[in-house]
């Protein structure tokens, strides 16, 4: 083909030279051949590109797919967060204490206030699931740099993240699902699950033998996944990031509750109304050899921890257009001096996250459960 | 550039492992494009281009004008909306380091869900008037032979096949005749 497109390779009759389409002769064969190459280059083209969005290879676990599956465990809810769909938005202020700043010269950790939108929030699929003690509690924080940068944080209140790899965090969403007829997962199911997944039982045992707090406001969220830290030295770190209640941490245990299906929220609700809330954020120092690519390992309990400042909540709001409802706590949304690690968890995080935003966003709205106006007026009963 | 980042686009979003590195790496490159096709754009507003070879038929003079103004039009608006899109959704556009783009349009969910729209929109149809406008260019170049390519190609028409143009018909003299 490389010859034939260049017509000086090909001879030139005069009389041919000058026809009315070209300077090279046309024969009816050259030109079905030529035809059949336009076509088969123009097919491939455009098939590459089909390809190259995943259209013919529905057995690779895309964006998409891990969020039908959400779909599938959950049921799909119009406009609502594909996990951590129940929540309330929040706003307060990070005060930085500059301790952080021989960690990381991201300018949040300079001596100072930053506001922040937060969102508390349980975890799974369903914006009206009942509260319960042993739900993932989540708290997300955007901080609103002076700079204009971002950093956008996910927390939960478990020690320890369940899964290392997303793959697994895929298999376990269908692996621990309830099954209708016991309201329990199939127990054949999970334990192939959990014997393909060693890390996922290990994560387990050590989330159930530490027992959450009685509220959101007195709880601990946990960053679990690992970040880098860059100081203005140019000297970069491993780091975990805590923040831990003010609040004394009241142990819960067993299943015993408040009355209400939005407990957890009302209490929440009730003490914000009364005063801020505090939480310290604390940030912990890996050494070499430290796990920074699994969230399901903890670190050893004698790391170093640098406490950089306090999270104040002085303000809960239902969610609403413009509130924490339209953010998308993506974790690697971070301002510079802070960097990924080699977690994949966070990569998939952000991809997943974002296309739980891109579907919900263009989806109809619906009011929120949690209604902060409802349980004010009702007060603290 | 452009292929690259409509390939890096469609495969991104369904990335699981690769979605956050290929943004970074696909919102600078989109307003690079932008910047490059400002510059195209002020040069095509000041320079002539090449005549049409003269075989080529008044129809496939009007394909090629209005696929290339579509294709102007798309390159132009495709990063002006990502960016838009990015801006709605409550997010800088981190370009190096802390240096950030500032947003083009308010922070608004249903905003960014439109321009999302928008955005997938004008990515297949810049892609198929690609391929369309490559389509074009082969059957002139491997069918038809009339050295259409040369108009486009850094190397210029070369002069045999120039003093072949002027001599069927003459070059046209006001950029308006091929450029209106």
């Amino acid at each position: 083909m490389e010859d034939e497109s260049d017509p000086s390779a090909m001879p030139v009759e005069p009389s041919v030279a000058r026809s009315r389409i070209g300077p090279t002769p046309v024969t009816r064969r050259s030109m079905l051949g030529g035809l059949a190459a336009v076509g088969g280059i123009s097919v491939v083209n455009l098939g590459a590109f089909l390809w190259a969005g995943g259209w013919f290879t529905p057995d690779n676990l895309t964006t998409s797919r891990f969020v039908d599956r959400f779909e599938q465990v959950f049921g799909k809810h119009d406009g609502f967060r594909r996990n951590h769909a129940k929540g309330v938005s929040a706003t307060g202020v990070f005060t930085s204490n500059g301790a952080g700043t021989s960690l990381c010269r991201a300018a949040v950790f300079e001596p100072g206030a930053t506001p922040v939108t937060a969102r508390f929030s349980i975890s799974g699929g369903m914006p009206t699931a009942a509260d319960a003690n042993a739900t993932v509690r989540g708290l997300g924080v955007l901080f609103h740099m002076s700079n204009g940068e971002q950093w956008r944080t996910a927390m939960v209140n478990t020690p320890v993240f369940t899964d290392s790899v997303p793959q697994g965090f895929y298999e376990r969403l269908l692996a621990t699902a309830p099954v209708p007829a016991t309201g329990r997962p199939d127990p054949v199911k999970l334990a192939a699950f959990l014997s393909k997944y060693p890390e996922t039982a290990r994560a387990m045992a050590l989330i159930n033998q530490t027992p959450p707090s009685t509220g959101l406001y007195n709880s601990p969220f946990h960053g679990l996944n690992a970040f880098r830290f860059t100081n203005s030295a140019g000297t970069t770190m491993p780091v975990r990031w805590t923040v831990m209640p003010e609040d004394p941490f009241q142990p819960v245990m067993g299943t015993a509750h408040p009355p209400g299906r939005d407990y957890l929220f009302r209490a929440l609700i009730n003490k914000v109304a009364q005063g801020p809330v505090r939480w310290r954020f604390l940030v912990t120092i890996g050494q070499p050899g430290d796990p920074t690519n699994d969230a399901t390992t903890p670190w050893p309990a004698n790391r170093r921890q640098v406490e950089v400042g306090t999270l104040t909540i002085d303000s809960l709001q239902t969610e609403a257009p413009g509130n924490a409802r339209d953010i998308n706590f993506d974790p690697l949304v971070l301002p510079e001096g802070i960097a990924a690690s080699d977690d994949p968890l966070l990569a998939a995080r952000s991809a997943v996250y974002a296309q739980s935003y891109q579907r919900r966003t263009g989806e109809p709205q619906q009011p929120s459960e949690v209604n902060v106006a409802t349980v004010e007026a009702a007060g603290g009963r | 550039m452009v292929i690259a980042i409509l390939f890096i686009g469609v495969f991104m979003v369904t990335s699981v492992a690769d979605f956050n590195f290929l943004v970074t790496v696909h919102e600078p490159l989109g307003i690079a494009i932008l910047i490059f096709v400002l510059v195209r754009i002020g040069w095509r507003r000041t320079h002539v281009p090449p005549p049409f070879p003269p075989g080529m038929g008044p129809l496939d003079r009007l394909a090629a004008i209005y696929s290339e103004k579509l294709l102007y039009a798309l390159l132009l608006c495709q990063p002006l909306i990502g960016w838009a899109m990015v801006s709605a959704s409550g997010q800088p556009i981190i370009l190096f380091g802390s240096l950030h783009l500032p947003a083009i349009a308010p922070q608004n969910a249903t905003l960014f869900a439109n321009l999302l729209r928008a955005h997938i929109v004008a990515a297949y149809l810049l892609y198929l008037t690609f391929a369309a406008h490559l389509a074009g260019v082969l059957l002139h170049t491997i069918v038809i032979r009339d050295r259409v390519l040369d108009r486009m190609a850094f190397w210029g028409t070369p002069r045999s096949s120039r003093a072949a143009v002027q001599a069927e018909r003459p070059v046209p003299s006001s950029r308006n005749s091929v450029d209106s």
